[in-house]
């Protein structure tokens, strides 16, 4: 697997499209600020957001409790599922066990998170993802790179190509519109023809044990409507106290997603229809860990709006699938290294630190500042190069010396001589698309001595 | 009053301008500044890289010289920012207090000095780079981001320098993509944020860039050299110290 800055290097090795990719979230990015600025009472919603996320995680179990035994009395089917295993396991287990053959997703991150899909295949079983990015990702096997702009890396040309491929249509033919519609033909057979529908789950309600799943598209409710079984699947963060808390993420989320005031189709569901099954999984999967961690429990806060991958400069010029996880971005970063430290070293380093994400996150998650938590970890638990270590401990022994620091610095300005990284050579990854600052004849403090300690 | 003024490492090595400038600029305003001899580092390059355990050293050495002064005047952002966050002791009672003594060089202008009018002159078209340390981790100016009245320290002292043209940016506190060993651990991300980033201010007219720190500064002059580019960077301290 290629690390964060291998990914990110082969990326923006296409400039023209690098620079497509960053516009086009920069341009969301705006969208969103217009819609913030909008509401003078934008920061107080996100002061409550994260007080209601924080009172709720800090009352996990209780509200938990409560929302099985309100969603147990609406005739929901609540499932606990510890691990991703268990959580793909419960599904299959419905699926086999009610003889289905057609299965519509909408898109969920935590079926992601999980790798259902590749779960489900290796067991015979085909899903189609019915959100229109997410169907196109689909069609061409690969991840989605956003969680909420799931094909966002990808062009129109490259839309229509696929669509080629695999829908036959026109080849060449760019138009979104006929495209579109090539899709809406497409998914509509799946939709009829579907016997169990797979769902997100934005918000669960513990007081009425109902939830809420938000789309563009529209594309939940056409599942859950035509199947005779639907499978919502959450992790337990997804959990809001009362119906009347609802009103405040509802009008963060897509603010700060896509800029636009509410979601085209924000869809409560609390009970089956009549003759319908519904199911709830509860999935763990490491977020209890990541609670018990004072530093990141922060992190399951989370609404899942994608502000901060839009803001995030690194993202923007290094594509989603540069983070080589399901949530990629600077949420992805904070919450990956708890699934698998190793796998993930590298992610909390892909930043800048510039808090651009803290400051748009909807929750008021302190992403930079876990990011910065992680990284002490991360070296503390030993999975750093053993060069870069050196170079530290140089640097670190350098900077504890005064009398050695002057003398390095002396003798040829020092970072050229003992920052591997700052020699001026083909190795040097400074040198490569940028100047060396040109030293001075003497440092400041050299200057400091003959002219003011006379 | 008596301020420290702590220039960072690699002011003292690349930037010796920009620190003379701040100090005669504090002068200037009649400050008694002290510079100690024996500093080095704020400890910021190995903290953030995961490293914070190998910075014992440089904050012993920080506490040492400075704890004696009313306060610590730096130039640069980023590193006022490490030591407000991260600087502790032996005596951690003390590091406590020395923390809240650090200023970077605006704001301790603006905020302490309280400085209304300058004798500077700077007849030039210049761009501002906020830099992200300064702006969103020290809050001297306001980000965009947030839905909150605007305010700039840095803005504020530049216009009380004669003749100085600030050029808009399109974007205004984009990340100049430095970020400390991030510049060579993430080089393409980095150099790309760089360009484009230098590209802005190009494309608005500025013929100088300048910024309350010079980490920015420096990533973003490697660039423009190498693009030969006539475009050059200035400290703020410069600007606001020119005649
Ligand atoms: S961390 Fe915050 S900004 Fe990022 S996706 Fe989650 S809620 Fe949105």
């Amino acid at each position: 697997m290629k690390s964060h800055a291998e990914a990110a290097a082969e990326f923006i090795k296409d400039g023209e499209r690098t620079d497509w990719h960053d516009e086009t979230l920069w341009f969301v990015r705006a969208k969103r600020d217009l819609a913030a600025h909008g509401l003078p009472e934008w920061e107080q919603l996100r002061d409550w957001a994260s007080e209601i996320k924080n009172h709720t995680l800090s009352n996990i179990s209780q509200y938990l409790t409560a929302f099985e035994k309100n969603a147990n009395a609406n005739g929901i089917t609540v499932h606990w599922a510890a691990d991703a295993e268990e959580h793909n396991r419960i599904i299959h287990k419905l699926i086999k066990d009610n003889g289905i053959e057609k299965i519509v997703k909408s898109k969920s991150m935590l079926t992601e998170e999980c790798h259902l899909n590749e779960y489900l295949n290796h067991h015979g079983i085909a899903t189609i993802d019915t959100d229109l990015g997410e169907r196109i990702v689909q069609l061409r096997q690969e991840p989605p790179s956003h969680i909420v702009l799931p094909a966002i890396h990808l062009k129109k040309q490259d839309v229509s190509d696929t669509f080629h491929e695999f829908l036959h249509t026109e080849k060449g033919n760019n138009d979104p519109q006929y495209l579109t519609e090539a899709a809406r033909i497409h998914l509509r057979d799946h939709f009829v023809a579907s016997e169990l529908a797979i769902t997100g789950v934005n918000f669960a309600i513990a007081e009425t044990g109902g939830f809420v799943v938000c789309t563009n598209e529209g594309n939940a409710d056409m599942g859950a409507h035509t199947a005779k079984i639907h499978v919502a699947c959450m992790g337990f963060e997804k959990l809001i106290p009362k119906a009347e808390h609802l009103g405040v993420f509802l009008r963060l989320l897509t603010r700060s997603a896509t800029g636009q005031p509410i979601t085209t189709y924000s869809s409560h569901f609390h009970r089956p229809r009549p003759g319908q099954q519904m199911h709830i999984v509860i999935v763990d999967n490491g977020r209890t860990r990541q609670l018990g961690r004072p530093d990141f429990r922060n992190s399951l806060k989370c609404i899942r709006c994608a502000a901060c991958f839009n803001t995030c400069p690194v993202y923007r010029r290094s594509g989603g699938h540069s983070y080589h996880t399901a949530v990629a971005g600077p949420i992805g970063s904070i919450l990956n290294p708890n699934l698998d430290m190793k796998a993930n070293a590298d992610l909390p380093f892909a930043s800048t630190l510039c808090g651009s994400c803290s400051n748009v996150c909807p929750v008021k998650i302190d992403i930079h500042e876990q990011l910065w938590k992680w990284r002490q970890v991360i070296v503390a638990e030993g999975y750093v190069g053993a060069g870069k270590k050196l170079s530290m401990q140089g640097m670190g022994f350098l900077f504890s010396h005064p009398n050695l620091y002057r003398f390095a610095g002396k003798m040829g300005r020092f970072f050229m001589r003992i920052a591997p990284f700052m020699v001026n050579n083909r190795l040097n990854p400074w040198y490569k698309q940028r100047e060396m600052p040109a030293p001075p004849k003497e440092s400041f403090g050299e200057w400091y001595i003959k002219n003011r300690k006379k | 009053m008596k301020v420290g003024l702590f220039i960072p490492c690699y002011v003292d090595q690349f930037y010796p301008k920009a620190a003379i400038a701040t100090l005669e600029l504090l002068e200037k305003l009649g400050v008694e500044v002290g510079y100690p001899s024996g500093q080095t580092c704020c400890g910021q390059p190995m903290a953030n890289s995961g490293f914070s355990g190998l910075t014992g050293g440089c904050d012993a050495l920080f506490v040492k010289n400075f704890s004696s002064y009313d306060y610590v005047v730096c130039p640069s952002g980023s590193c006022v920012l490490h030591l407000k966050e991260h600087l502790h002791a032996e005596d951690e009672a003390q590091a406590v207090a020395l923390r809240s003594k650090i200023y970077e060089l605006t704001e301790f202008l603006t905020d302490v000095l309280k400085v209304e009018q300058l004798k500077a002159s700077f007849p030039h078209r210049v761009g501002l780079h906020q830099s992200c340390h300064g702006q969103r981790g020290l809050k001297i100016s306001q980000m965009t981001e947030l839905v909150a009245p605007g305010f700039s320290k840095p803005l504020q002292l530049l216009g009380m320098v004669d003749g100085v043209n600030m050029v808009q940016l399109d974007r205004m506190d984009e990340c100049c993509g430095f970020g400390g060993t991030f510049c060579v651990a993430e080089e393409a991300v980095s150099a790309k944020m760089g360009q484009d980033r230098v590209a802005d201010h190009v494309k608005n007219g500025a013929e100088y860039i300048t910024s309350a720190d010079l980490s920015c500064l420096m990533h973003l002059e490697g660039i423009l050299k190498r693009q030969g580019s006539a475009v050059k960077v200035l400290h703020i301290a410069e600007i606001l110290n020119h005649q």
